[in-house]
């Protein structure tokens, strides 16, 4: 009886967890995959190098390395298989003084980037919604 | 001052204060789209009826930003017309006026007021961390046409308001859409916004009414929602109603939003089931 409840039990839980997996690649997906999340990280990078609110920030980082990381992140997040190799939000934005309107700034500009690739609203929001916690470790 | 200089000197004040302004045109402020809210019929930033946690304008730290708008409500037997502004200091503080003109289309006459606000947020913020945004105002509310409150048995031709309102945002909430809700808690004595002017001879107390609202964004742009707002009962030759309506808000961009809604106000001055419509466009800098 014992062994019978754990089997259900794990059954349910690899269901459980396999339902998250799949809405989570779902995500992926409808993001367009690793070229899709590259060519919205880009044309967020663009947006933002435009944007004199928020471009000095950007003024001495290695663009390329930049768009790698965040494309890494982006594909993590939304359930692709990435792994993230840079540091954690807290530790590469420690001391950079980045304030609530810098943040809105680059999410002003990642909405551009999706509105512009066709991103379903449903999906945009999933990936705010995932994006948005970093927050905290971001903004002083 | 001979009207050459005075012109010259105009332009040259013009063209100094211009870059300023035109930078303010070009990014009316760095919070997201549509989270300034509308303005309210009593000139706070919120829904139509209802004052919200949020602030006018999509001033962000370090960013002043104002708004002006223009309302206009027309039920069975009355109309409401509102011209206000509002600005805002650093997403901290927000100062706001109203006029409004409460046209008595079937009793004859017209009722006036006007509306001084202040709103402060205290905490939290409406779309980061787990906390909703808390903000509590004051309105000051003075009625320019206190004969005919005063016959009917309003006691006061001005008072304040008190509330603390609490909104937040859900970015991806049932079906994977924006929801926003928020609710207040009001402190008045104010019979119909005191239009017919402060406390009554039914009841000359202050009373707490609650007020809510929920919307949700279709898309970046578009909103729908409802909103609910609890009245007092002060004065006895007529009674007074809450206030309903459900609403469609359109934000094509952080410079201009519209509201259209259908409204149930309710019972006024006696005149049952007043329904209709309510229109309101706001401009933001």
């Amino acid at each position: 009886m014992k062994i019978g409840l754990s089997a259900v039990l794990l059954l349910l839980g690899s269901m459980i967890s396999g339902a998250v997996q799949a809405q989570s690649s779902e995500l992926y997906q409808q993001l367009g995959e690793r070229s899709g999340i590259e060519t919205i990280v880009e044309e967020m990078l663009l947006g933002v190098a435009d944007d004199e609110r928020i471009a000095h920030y950007f003024a001495d980082v290695d663009i390329l390395r930049l768009h790698k990381l965040i494309s890494e992140q982006v594909c993590n997040v939304s359930g692709g298989p990435c792994e993230y190799t840079g540091e954690s939000m807290a530790v590469s934005h420690n001391n950079l003084g980045i304030n609530n309107a810098d943040f809105n700034a680059l999410v002003e500009h990642l909405i551009a980037a999706m509105e512009q690739e066709n991103v379903p609203v449903s999906a945009q929001n999933k990936l705010l919604a995932l994006l948005a916690p970093m927050h905290q470790d971001i903004v002083e | 001052m001979p009207k050459r200089i005075f012109y010259g000197l105009s332009v040259l004040l013009l063209s100094a204060v211009q870059p300023a302004l035109a930078q303010q045109f070009e990014s009316p402020g760095s919070r997201l789209l549509a989270t300034g809210g509308a303005s309210t019929i009593e000139g706070s930033g919120g829904g139509g009826i209802v004052p919200w946690a949020t602030l006018s304008s999509y001033a962000d730290e370090g960013e002043w930003g104002a708004t002006v708008q223009m309302t206009e409500v027309q039920v069975d037997d009355f109309s409401l017309s509102v011209q206000g502004a509002s600005f805002n200091w650093n997403n901290r503080v927000e100062v706001s006026y109203a006029r409004q003109q409460f046209d008595l289309e079937t009793i004859g006459g017209e009722l006036e007021q006007s509306v001084w606000g202040v709103k402060a947020r205290l905490s939290g913020d409406l779309v980061y961390g787990a906390m909703p945004q808390v903000s509590a105002g004051i309105q000051h509310k003075r009625n320019q046409t206190f004969a005919l409150p005063q016959a009917v048995g309003a006691t006061d031709d001005s008072s304040m308001d008190y509330y603390v309102s609490a909104a937040k945002a859900w970015l991806a909430g049932p079906f994977s859409r924006t929801w926003v809700a928020n609710v207040t808690l009001r402190n008045t004595e104010a019979n119909q916004l005191g239009l017919l002017g402060f406390g009554g001879d039914k009841r000359n107390s202050r009373e707490w009414v609650g007020e809510a609202s929920v919307a949700v964004f279709l898309d970046r742009y578009w909103a729908v929602g409802v909103e609910y707002r609890q009245k007092p009962d002060l004065l006895s030759f007529a009674k007074e109603d809450d206030w309903k309506d459900v609403f469609v808000a359109y934000f094509p961009s952080k410079h201009v939003s519209l509201v259209g809604a259908y409204a149930d106000l309710g019972s006024i001055a006696g005149l049952a089931s007043q329904t209709g419509w309510y229109l309101s466009v706001q401009a933001s800098f």
